[in-house]
């Protein structure tokens, strides 16, 4: 059984593309849509690693980030963070949030999954 | 019979003759021609309403049967005219400043806004004014039947009573048409006013044509006259020292505290300075009212025989010598006399009632708050007009129980004295800081106690409502509480004594009460308002409202003052504080002119419970207290300076704080924008590219999901382009080197066009348009492409955004002042207050959905109304999500 993936991301289309090129990789991958309650989804479901949006409906990919790292365990989960904003202060943001690996928008289907790749087994 | 025909006749004419002056002063006054409509000179005439069929035909028995007494009832309102400078500017410049709308309205307000207090003054105004009303009926019906010549004291009972029913229906509806055609800010009724003026001219008129008559045509001449009034008993009366104090003081304290007279001298006033003409002009108009009384007295008492009631001498002097159209002439003088009596009567009541008892307990008992939306003000109307209805319905049927017996002056002399009883509680609230509520309750009970133990009840006659026995020896056989000699007194007038006494402890319990009690803060307010009204006329703060929501307000406002005007109100109180948009700050400042707005429609007890219902309890702050206690002149004097140099500070310090606001705004916008058109533009390329890799590099890829990855890509392409041409519009608008293509066209085909494209190719019942008629024939010339892209992306929003379970847009057009304001008000949840101030914005989307629009629509739209000299803006407190869309003065060509 391959290893499991939470993808967190509100773009139908985008997810449906990481999905296919993870679970072609022998992923399982599963997704979860708003910011609201992605924590508790995280917690709930204890993937391997999260691929986390920062633009969320709810709650930004920052503030999720925080509140994991808060949460006993998963201070070291792996966070592979996407965002849309390809500013310099962006980037910055996500390492203070605490995130693993930062990706800009639009990416590579072969960056993405040598990262979650990386990030698992590294 | 002929005569008699004749009457009904000239009768009908005249009433129809006073409805055309009504109407046409009404409309003089809408289209703003109503210059002399409010000219001192009718101001004086619609005084003349004291004078009441009472006086018309009353003063000539009361001559007849008491000699010169009747000219107090003259001397008691002419002292107080002529001393205008020290009661009336008063009352007049409070009934401005606080917006009174009623004599009841006006000692509530003092005592602390109560409405209780309010609510009792009603009662007994109505108590003091239905016999009243009866007489003015049985005054008509009676000189009806002096005419049909067959008047006995008891025979044809039955067709007064159909007569008094006609003119008390016909009384009615004048009052109604004309006291309710719109709920007035002002409270001003010119149509009611002007047809009073006018019949005040023909009573006058009327009157002085009998005594010429009766001088010149019966008499030999002046000095005939006089022979005979020597010889007749008129000439020897003696005067009775307490009996004309007390006359002239009652009629002076009723001239100030009737309700129809308060009407018309306070509520109806347009100008202080109108009291300075009528201060000689109305004591002048009584003087000849009063010229000829004698002498048709005289004569009548003559020419009669014995016993002819001499009430009605106006009448059957010049009938008795064969002068009908004299006679006509001096009926249309006593019916003018009664009518108008009646019209300002009920109108006054029925204000008080629908003010003080009718509105509270509906806005209490229906719908529960304030803040409910939907108009009230035909409620407000119909209750008035329904109370108007009561009161006159009141009248008729005392009428009809009292069986007209009574003279005529009697019933008037006892109405007096009932609504005399607001004096002490009247002058004392403007006179005397130290004035409590419960003073003015104990005050007016004590006063109405008395008077309808010694003064009304009696009046029914011995043996009816008062036994014998209590009249001699008191109740339980307690002597000193019999009630026409208290405390053992006797051998005063019955009149005199009731006065007395009750005026008497009245003043005293009020007097003692409030000096035993403390006024609550909103007391002291107003009193000090009150009877400072000349120093600091509109400076006390009432209300602190950090907390109030300024929505619930204009929710609130719409309801009452109807939405134009409460939007109205809003926005020049917004522009004001110096502030855009339609809600302004909830300032003291602002919270009080909302509360005398309000106050002009429904009373000042209800406007300040509906005000506080939303601001919240803490009205009062410490420091309005401190403002009212210490109150040396220099102390006003100096805090008033740093008041106003605090104020002028904390403007500017809001304007800075403002320009600050806006300029961070600005950078941070900019900053915002940049990182948002990123954010826009990569979500789509990134599908783009992630799904061709996945074609390109993927085998075995089946035709179907080729397919569905293809039309991935396609349509988020279309999005890009979508959002590029957004974007180039947005700047083409925002340099301004936008070409607009000016063409002419009508309103209704832009919206009928406009409705069509934005639902192309939704399901029918996606979302339902409600359009209102009327006001669509407006023709524009603007760039009506532009117009129609703004219409198109607001119904859109509509379509996409309202989360009704039936959706509906409504859309309303209206012209004001030649601008066409086009509102789309739909039926969901509105937008959020927080999201209301960034919906205009670029890339910003109200609530969590994520719709296909890159957010760009509204931003658009305020762009191209801008361009085309409008404005598009969201309006607040609607329900729904309300957008306005306000066109450009010079778009309108015509509308027909």
């Amino acid at each position: 059984m391959g290893k499991s993936v939470l993808l967190i991301e509100d773009e139908p289309n985008i997810i449906e593309a990481i999905s296919f090129i993870l679970s072609r990789d022998g992923w399982s991958v599963a997704t979860h849509s708003n910011g609201h309650d992605a924590v508790g989804v995280v917690v709930g479901s204890r993937p391997d690693i999260v691929i986390l949006d920062v633009m969320l409906p709810g709650k930004t990919g920052y503030e999720i980030l925080r509140e994991l790292r808060e949460v006993e365990g998963l201070v070291d989960l792996p966070v592979l963070m996407l965002t849309a904003k390809g500013q310099v202060k962006d980037r910055e943001m996500a390492e203070r949030a605490g995130a693993s690996r930062f990706m800009t928008k639009p990416f590579s289907n072969s960056e993405v999954l040598e990262a979650v790749r990386d990030l698992v087994t590294g | 019979m002929g005569t008699l025909n004749m009457l009904v006749l000239v009768c009908l004419v005249y009433v129809a003759f006073l409805f055309l002056v009504a109407f046409a002063a009404e409309r003089a006054a809408i289209r703003g021609k109503g210059g002399w409509l409010r000219s001192p000179i009718v101001y004086t005439l619609s005084l003349s309403i004291y004078c009441t069929a009472w006086t018309f035909y009353g003063a000539v028995g009361y001559a007849a049967r008491s000699g010169l007494e009747y000219l107090t009832i003259y001397i008691g309102p002419s002292l107080v005219m002529v001393g205008w400078w020290w009661v009336l500017r008063k009352l007049v410049r409070i009934g401005r400043t606080q917006r009174v709308t009623s004599i009841a309205d006006l000692i509530s307000s003092r005592y602390g806004k109560s409405n209780l207090l309010a609510v009792g003054v009603t009662v007994l105004a109505v108590i003091g004014t239905t016999p009243y009303i009866a007489l003015q009926l049985q005054s008509v019906t009676v000189s009806f039947a002096v005419f049909s010549d067959v008047y006995d004291a008891s025979a044809p009972l039955g067709e007064q009573e159909s007569n008094a029913l006609l003119v008390a229906a016909g009384l009615a509806l004048f009052t109604i048409i004309f006291g309710t055609r719109n709920l007035d800010v002002n409270e001003r009724h010119h149509g009611v006013v002007m047809a009073i003026a006018v019949e005040a001219v023909v009573k006058l008129f009327a009157l002085l044509a009998v005594g010429v008559f009766v001088v010149w045509g019966i008499g030999g001449g002046v000095g005939d006259i006089l022979q005979r009034i020597d010889a007749s008993k008129i000439g020897t009366w003696q005067i009775e020292g307490d009996r004309w104090a007390t006359l002239i003081f009652l009629s002076a304290a009723a001239f100030l505290c009737l309700p129809r007279m308060f009407q018309v001298l306070v509520v109806e006033n347009d100008s202080e300075d109108h009291l300075r003409t009528a201060s000689w002009a109305f004591p002048a108009y009584l003087m000849v009212m009063s010229l000829f009384v004698v002498p048709i007295a005289v004569v009548g008492l003559d020419l009669l025989p014995a016993g002819s009631n001499p009430d009605f001498f106006v009448l059957t002097v010049p009938l008795a010598t064969g002068n009908n159209s004299l006679a006509m002439l001096s009926f249309l003088g006593g019916f003018s006399s009664a009518t108008s009596m009646v019209i300002v009567a009920a109108l006054a009541l029925s204000t008080m009632v629908s003010n003080h008892i009718v509105m509270p307990i509906w806005l209490n008992s229906n719908f529960g708050g304030a803040t409910v939306s939907g108009d009230v003000r035909h409620v407000v109307l119909l209750s008035r007009r329904i109370s108007i209805g009561a009161v006159v319905t009141l009248g008729y049927l005392y009428y009809r129980m009292s069986g007209g017996g009574t003279a005529l002056a009697s019933i008037g002399l006892i109405s007096f004295a009932g609504v005399a009883q607001f004096l002490p509680v009247l002058i004392g609230g403007i006179f005397w800081r130290g004035a409590t509520r419960l003073g003015a309750f104990a005050g007016l009970t004590v006063g109405f106690v008395i008077w309808a133990y010694a003064l009304l009840l009696p009046s029914f006659g011995t043996g009816t409502l008062v036994s014998e026995a209590l009249l001699a020896q008191g109740p339980l056989g307690i002597g000193w509480l019999r009630p026409q000699a208290f405390f053992g007194i006797t051998g005063m007038d019955p009149l005199v004594h009731a006065i007395f006494w009750s005026i008497l402890l009245n003043a005293l319990a009020f007097f003692l009460v409030s000096l035993g009690g403390f006024p609550s803060p909103v007391e002291r307010l107003q009193g000090a308002q009150f009877v400072n009204v000349f120093e600091h006329s509109g400076t006390p703060q009432g209300w602190s409202g950090d907390l109030v929501q300024s929505e619930d307000l204009m929710i609130m406002a719409q309801r009452i003052l109807g939405a134009r005007e409460a939007q109205g109100l809003f926005e020049r109180e917004a522009k004001r504080q110096g502030m855009g948009g339609v809600l302004p700050e909830p300032s003291p400042d602002f919270l009080q002119v909302l509360e005398r707005e309000l106050s002009g429609s429904v009373g000042v007890a209800t406007a300040h419970a509906m005000v506080e219902q939303i601001v919240g309890g803490a009205s009062v702050s410490v420091e309005d207290l401190m403002a009212v206690a210490d109150e040396t002149a220099q102390i006003m004097e100096h805090s008033s300076q740093l008041e106003a140099k605090s104020q002028e500070l904390s403007r500017t310090a809001r304007q800075l704080r403002q320009a600050n606001d806006k300029l961070t705004q600005i950078s941070s916008q900019k900053d915002a924008f940049l990182s948002q058109v990123s954010h826009e533009l990569r979500t789509p390329m990134t599908s783009i590219r992630a799904f061709s890799e996945i074609l390109r590099d993927t085998d075995r890829l089946s035709a179907a999901e080729q397919t569905k990855y293809s039309t991935i890509i396609h349509d988020e392409a279309l999005r890009l382009t979508r959002l590029l041409d957004d974007l180039l519009d947005l700047s083409v608008l925002e340099s301004g080197q936008v070409s607009l293509n000016v063409q002419t066209g009508k309103l209704d085909g832009l919206l009928d066009h406009a409705i069509a494209t934005a639902l192309t190719g939704s399901g029918q019942d996606s979302l339902r348009i409600r359009r209102t008629r009327g006001h669509k024939q407006a023709l524009l010339r603007t760039d009506l492409d532009r117009l129609s892209q703004v219409f198109i992306n607001l119904i859109g929003n509509a379509q996409k955004y309202c989360d009704a379970e039936n959706p509906e847009l409504r859309i309303e057009v209206s012209q004001s002042n030649g601008q066409v304001t086009v509102d789309f008000i739909d039926n969901g949840h509105g937008i959020s207050k927080k999201d209301q101030a960034v919906i205009f914005e670029k890339f910003a989307r109200a609530g969590v959905q994520r719709a296909s629009g890159a957010g760009l629509g509204l931003a658009i739209c305020r762009e191209i109304m801008t361009r085309l000299g409008g404005t598009v803006s969201y309006l607040p407190g609607q329900g729904g999500a309300a957008f306005r869309v306000v066109l450009a003065d010079q778009d309108q060509l015509a509308a027909q």
